[in-house]
């Protein structure tokens, strides 16, 4: 595994990616990693697109990532996982949460959501794991671990060991501590094989 | 936060900032909320033995900075870059009188605009109110450089500005953390007439102390450790400062680089010693040619903006294409429905605004989250200057167009934006008699930079509780003789005072008071969501055309309209989803086939 790269967290705003990037971030630096991520706060947040960069290896400069440069995207919905698409290359590797959210101009029934649109990040050799989140949280017994289950997928890429992330997870999250570490583990089997 | 041992922490510009002040000894800070400064002194007012407010605005926070910097104290004051303009007045002069206690001002630009209404470039203060700049690069660098900052207020008898931008303020780095020390001045209260009281004849023997002061802050730039060469090749030399710095590492590790902690003034021996010794000079910035201007004006030969983009931010992809550096391919933009912000299901602006998009009024707007009515389907906001602009901007238009523009204007404004700079505002349009209708939008908190408190609502930033300004009252006392106030959230109702008080030939306010829905006590409020009734529901759009994110619109072909048993011509009918649903009821108004309900107990 390399011991650098790009992981860009994407989705709309109020779903929990900023919690997710934190996560990674703690588990790479726990690991002597030198990470950096780049958050936007602010009008952004009420509901609009979201993006957080986080870069990881042995000295980081600047804290955004290249547009083609993304190793990694983790995107809470499958719209914005397209998005993003000029930040990914050949190789990268995409974990999509299945949840469709209607932007206002699908919802008020100017424009129709786009169909198939992981196929044109498979059509171009991104590797691509589409999870329904919602439904392993909800096997799990709580909703609101969907993001920790696609940072559990995410997890077998990185160079960081799952016992590193456990601790991390164990320190960091106070509240249903046992359900989360399930939904990691959940999600870190789906990509598990592919790693 | 007592505890201070030497280690490192994941923190963002703005945490490091506040770590950074507290170690330095801070004892006072003042600001107003801004993307990107406001976390700033959220996190400074957690700190033990440091006194941390809101102001009112920028002016007022630097004002209240500057006293406590006369009575000795370290003390720091928060804002974004368009705040500088609100405080510039303190600002200019503070640079004549200087102060006792260290004073820095944090200055947070928004190069892109990611949350601004301009990405001017604060450097330019800088050169204009003849103050010394400290940028740091990311969070990293803030501790040290903010140490420095207060010791060079206090060697140099001047306020000194750290300039941020969004990519240094809201990006989290590893930072190494020490102890608290004391600031060097004793707090007490002197007299220092001649110093303190900028009378003319005061002032101009002050202009002389600034010019005193400049060889030596020169000299201090020249030595400075944080202006520094790294050797690498030295065909190309790069001169750079602050995010851009990282962004020229990334693509050019390779290249010679003069990079610049303070950027001003400039080191300007440095500055023709680096110059010496590369082939070609290429100043690397984002935003103005600040630095390349200066260079230039040294008689240094250098290029910059023919190459580097003046507007929008700058990253290392950029950076590397525009020094002819290879990129690599990159895959074109899918066309997608685009994803702008919108307001939450529930926010009492949206009703505001449907009344509003129904009153077909021109809409002096203002800056906050209620900007976003400017977006379809509402679309009900036709200026947006900046804070505090839209009275003034409605009196304006009424004076211009005489009575004719009666009932055609409205001017719209948040509680906290009112208080920053709408209530002079307020005061001339009653003055110079104009017929304005004022509509204060009380949501109870400042919500666009995330529930910070302010003079109207009951609390300070260091959570106690606080006078809560009565607005009715205090529109009555500058002359408003017709204050209303509606619950926004009754559309019928508030369409109906909207309309008589458009009306009137005199100035008028209205209040438009529901609690923002991100509010806690909001939040933990046990809340009856709304249905549709699919039978009852003919598919008119009213609902839909609120742009709540609870309610979809799913379009029916004439087939499946049949059906549904409805009409072939209905072209879809709307649903609201219920775990959105915060149950506030707008919906419910505007929709005349009583299709919506509450979701019945279980």
């Amino acid at each position: 595994m390399k011991a650098s790269g790009n992981i860009l967290f994407c989705g709309v705003g109020g779903q929990g990616i900023l919690l997710a990037s934190e996560i990674t971030a703690f588990a790479l630096l726990e690991s002597g990693l030198d990470a950096k991520k780049s958050e936007v706060h602010g009008m952004a947040q009420r509901g609009g697109s979201v993006v957080a960069h986080l870069r990881y290896g042995e000295k980081v400069y600047s804290p955004l990532i290249d547009p083609g440069r993304a190793d990694f995207a983790v995107s809470f919905e499958i719209m914005e996982a397209a998005r993003y698409l000029p930040f990914l290359h050949k190789e990268s590797k995409v974990i999509v949460n299945t949840q469709q959210i209607a932007p206002p101009a699908v919802a008020t029934g100017k424009m129709t959501y786009p169909a198939n649109l992981l196929d044109e990040l498979r059509n171009k050799g991104i590797t691509v794991f589409d999870i329904d989140a919602f439904a392993l949280a909800r096997e799990v017994g709580e909703i609101r671990t969907a993001n920790i289950a696609l940072v559990g997928a995410l997890s077998s890429f990185l160079p960081v060991a799952e016992e590193v992330f456990i601790s991390v997870l164990k320190t960091r999250i106070p509240r249903k501590l046992e359900e989360n570490l399930q939904a990691f583990k959940q999600g870190r089997e789906i990509t598990s094989k592919a790693a | 936060m007592t505890q201070a041992e030497a280690e490192k922490s994941w923190l963002s510009g703005n945490e490091a900032i506040a770590r950074g002040a507290w170690e330095a000894g801070v004892t006072v800070a003042a600001g107003y909320p801004g993307t990107p400064s406001t976390e700033i002194l959220e996190n400074l007012s957690k700190y033990d033995q440091v006194y941390c407010e809101w102001a009112p605005n920028e002016k007022v926070a630097l004002e209240v900075a500057v006293g406590a910097s006369f009575a000795g104290a370290r003390v720091l004051a928060t804002m974004k870059h368009v705040g500088v303009n609100v405080a510039a007045d303190p600002l200019f002069t503070a640079a004549y009188t200087g102060g006792r206690g260290g004073l820095v001002i944090i200055t947070a630009d928004d190069p892109e605009m990611h949350s601004s209404q301009n990405e001017q470039d604060n450097r330019n203060y800088a050169f204009a109110a003849k103050l010394p700049m400290l940028e740091p690069s990311d969070p990293s660098e803030v501790i040290p450089m903010l140490a420095h900052a207060f010791a060079l207020s206090e060697k140099m008898d001047t306020p000194v500005f750290f300039r941020t931008t969004t990519r240094v303020a809201h990006v989290k780095g590893q930072v190494a953390t020490g102890a608290r020390k004391t600031g060097p001045v004793e707090i007490k209260l002197e007299k220092m007439p001649a110093k303190f009281v900028m009378l003319p004849g005061n002032a101009r023997i002050r202009r002389q102390a600034i010019a005193e002061r400049w060889p030596p802050l020169i000299d201090f730039a020249e030595n400075y450790s944080g202006n520094r060469i790294e050797w690498g090749d030295r065909k190309r030399g790069i001169i750079t400062g602050g995010i851009s710095y990282l962004y020229v590492k990334e693509a050019f590790p390779e290249i010679s680089v003069l990079k610049l902690g303070m950027t001003w003034p400039l080191p300007e021996k440095m500055i023709r010693y680096f110059a010496d010794q590369v082939d070609e000079l290429i100043i690397v910035e984002e935003l103005d040619p600040f630095l390349e201007t200066h260079i230039k004006a040294m008689g240094i030969k250098c290029t910059g903006k023919e190459m580097i983009p003046a507007m929008g931010e700058l990253n290392s992809f950029i950076v590397k294409k525009s020094l002819g550096g290879d990129t690599g391919e990159v895959f074109p933009p899918v066309e997608l429905p685009p994803r702008p912000p919108n307001m939450c299901a529930g926010c009492p602006h949206r009703g505001l605004f449907y009344s509003l998009s129904k009153a077909k009024v021109f809409v002096s707007g203002d800056i906050g989250c209620y900007t976003l009515g400017f977006l379809p389907p509402l679309s009900a906001m036709d200026s947006c200057v900046c804070m505090g602009a839209s009275i003034g901007v409605a009196h304006g238009l009424n004076k211009a167009l005489g009575e004719e523009s009666r009932g055609k204007t409205v001017a719209v404004i948040g509680d906290s934006t009112f208080i920053h700079s709408g209530i002079t505002g307020l005061v001339n349009t009653v003055y110079n008699k104009g017929f304005s209708t004022v509509i204060i939008l009380d949501n109870r908190i400042t919500a666009m930079t995330g529930h910070q408190q302010n003079p109207a609502s009951g609390a300070t930033l260091m959570g106690e509780p606080a006078n809560a300004i009565n607005f009715s009252e205090l529109a009555r006392a500058v002359g408003v003789k017709h204050v209303t106030t509606i619950n926004p959230h009754r559309i019928n109702e508030s369409r109906k005072i909207i309309k008589e008080e458009l009306d009137r030939p005199e100035t008028s306010v209205i209040i438009s008071r529901a609690p923002c829905v991100l509010l806690p006590s909001e939040r933990n409020r046990i809340k009856i969501p709304l249905n549709t009734d699919k039978e009852k529901c003919t598919g008119c759009s009213a609902c839909v055309q609120l742009g709540c994110p609870a309610i979809r619109w799913y379009p029916l072909t004439p087939e499946e309209a049949k059906a549904m048993g409805k009409k072939e011509k209905q072209k879809g009918y709307a649903e609201i989803a219920a775990e959105m649903c915060v149950g506030c009821g707008q919906c419910l108004e505007v929709c005349k086939f009583e299709a919506i309900t509450p979701v019945e107990d279980k």
